[in-house]
């Protein structure tokens, strides 16, 4: 079969994954993206959760729709400069609380059309944020990305044990379908109370760092909660570099662009 | 004229009918295949599941649209609550199968299931409480579950056919975040046997109400009935200081908005409180370990507002 050229400008392929929900996987797909992009990178984001798809909140790009053209779908831009681009099934609803109520071959075939029918252009780095699990969506985005040599998996655990134990089978996934893994990242790390600053660990600590010397993968940091994420709506591009996680994250996409090395 | 779904291509000679997959109006439906190969008419297995359930008297699902908002450690909250009173006969079933948390929530990690000439036997925490998941048929831990769909669907109706549940006052059901195969699945299989009702689990910030609401719209697609919609990890209490704080930021008004614009009850809100996540990992009733905390108050008034609402 030949291989649809829609992919053939993306320079690397950077999957975000976690075996457990809410952990953070689309906030760390959103900042390490906003980290990219302030380094002058043209980036991509795909939300391949296709029941939650929660990419087009955390862009502040609610309610956009993806528009057609004659190559194809047309990404929603986030920024004026056209650097972020991302695909959302959000995007395509008439509304918004519409549930996509689909098994598993209809998830399939729409996560194929968002690789082979979007217009992706020249992209630095396209990263698929994906959905908690190891059925449908996880199969089928590794299957259709073989061909084009993901640069890796980054994983995002929370430091507790309930999370952990999911996210250790996910470390299995990638090794049985055969996905490199970048590293991980330890989200919602402590929390630094505004009234005394004494540092709660409101999920307990050190799981995350743990686990990847366990499993022998690469720690790439450690991210503290902080309320003003979720409350940060509009605009992320230019608010982000002055947030207190964007130091955080400048080290964390050190490491993944390090890490991260598919030939150009 | 069999059911056709509502997306589906125009003259779709609907999933349940002979023609389901080989008409012309199927080419090129992603489902065609899935169609052409199901097995049609009633399913078999359905007069069975229905005999095992005849036995439960209420079949509670707890579901949220978003992952990581605390369905199993309220499953598990609820479900200590409720087998509390000797008398009460609770199961817990856990359709997670990619990521059962619910085997560690109860302390049951590296527990096995036993067979018995009447089907498996949960795994009981109490004489009154048992428990069925997937993490008790696992080989080792950390084995991943890489199944499509289907496989899925089987082993969700293995729990119900092939379960010696018993007797029970409650069977809780917790389920992965989503809309999906499980989902589906099990409403569909419980279908004759009736479901009592829903609760919808979220936290405050509007990234995880998005994912609720659509919940909320799934339940009315499918006709589940929701008993109520139950806010976690809303505030937190600093420990040292006892400053009250935001962890998620409620910018849209939070749950209880939500359920006003969608017309579904609000149960309350549970505070923050890290030993909740350090019970959880221990396999400890939280409620019981820690009576005087204020996560615990908003617990038992949330779980006597359920009591009231089931029917009795």
């Amino acid at each position: 079969m030949q291989q649809p050229p829609q992919l053939d400008g993306v320079k690397h392929i950077i999957l975000v994954m976690s075996g457990k929900g809410g952990v953070g996987k689309s906030s760390v797909a959103t900042q390490l993206a906003l980290s990219l992009i302030a380094r002058n990178k043209t980036v991509g984001v795909l939300d391949i959760d296709l029941c939650g798809p929660s990419i087009p909140r955390m862009l502040g790009l609610d309610g956009k729709g993806v528009h057609q053209s004659s190559a194809g779908w047309v990404p929603v831009y986030a920024d004026e400069n056209k650097k972020l681009c991302c695909m959302s099934i959000g995007f395509m609803l008439e509304n918004k609380d519409d549930s996509v109520v689909w098994r598993g071959p209809k998830k399939t075939a729409m996560i194929r059309q968002f690789l082979t029918d979007t217009c992706w252009g020249e992209l630095d780095y396209l990263i698929v944020d994906t959905p908690p699990g190891t059925s449908d969506e996880n199969i089928s985005i590794v299957e259709h990305l073989k061909a084009y040599n993901p640069d890796g998996v980054v994983l995002v655990t929370t430091p507790q044990a309930v999370a952990l134990a999911d996210v250790r089978k996910q470390v299995s996934f990638c090794r049985q379908v055969g996905v490199p893994i970048l590293g991980l990242v330890e989200n919602m790390s402590g929390f630094i109370c505004p009234h005394c600053a004494e540092c709660n660990n409101l999920f307990s600590a050190g799981g995350g760092e743990a686990m990847s010397e366990e499993f022998a993968i690469n720690f790439l940091g450690r991210v503290p909660i902080d309320p003003t994420l979720t409350a940060m709506d509009t605009d992320l591009v230019k608010q982000f570099p002055t947030s207190s996680l964007f130091p955080v994250f400048e080290k964390i996409t050190d490491k993944v662009e390090e890490y991260a090395t598919r030939s150009q | 004229m069999a059911p056709a779904p509502e997306n589906a291509p125009e003259h779709c000679p609907g999933t349940e009918s002979e023609q389901a997959g080989k008409s012309s109006a199927c080419d090129g439906c992603p489902n065609q295949n899935v169609c052409a190969t199901a097995p049609k008419g009633p399913d078999p297995d359905l007069p069975l599941i229905n005999d095992r359930m005849g036995g439960v008297k209420h079949k509670i699902l707890v579901l949220s649209g978003k992952g990581g908002v605390g369905k199993s450690s309220f499953t598990t909250q609820l479900s200590f609550a409720l087998s509390h009173d000797e008398e009460t006969q609770v199961g817990v079933m856990d359709i997670d199968i990619c990521g059962p948390s619910i085997p560690k929530m109860f302390g049951l990690d590296g527990e096995q299931i036993h067979q018995s000439n009447s089907g498996w036997s949960p795994v009981y925490v109490t004489d009154n409480l048992g428990v069925m998941s997937i993490g008790f048929i696992l080989q080792e831990a950390d084995d991943a579950i890489i199944w499509r769909g289907p496989k899925k669907n089987g082993l969700i109706k293995q729990f119900l056919k092939d379960v010696d549940w018993g007797d029970l006052d409650y069977l809780v059901v917790d389920t992965p975040p989503g809309t999906s195969d499980e989902h589906l699945s099990v409403v569909q299989y419980l279908k004759e046997s009736g479901i009592t009702g829903a609760i919808l689990i979220t936290t405050p910030q509007e990234v995880a109400l998005q994912d609720v609401r659509k919940e909320i719209d799934f339940c009315r697609k499918v006709k589940i009935p929701i008993i109520g919609v139950v806010e976690n990890m809303a505030g937190f209490v600093c420990p040292s200081c006892k400053g009250e704080s935001v962890i998620f930021a409620p910018t849209t008004g939070g749950a209880r908005k939500m359920c006003e614009d969608t017309k579904t009850r609000f149960l309350g809100s549970i505070p923050l409180d890290p030993r909740i996540g350090k019970s959880c990992d221990q396999g400890l009733s939280f409620l019981e370990e820690y009576p005087e905390s204020p996560a615990t108050v908003a617990y038992q008034g949330i779980i006597a507002e359920i009591k009231k609402i089931l029917p009795q």
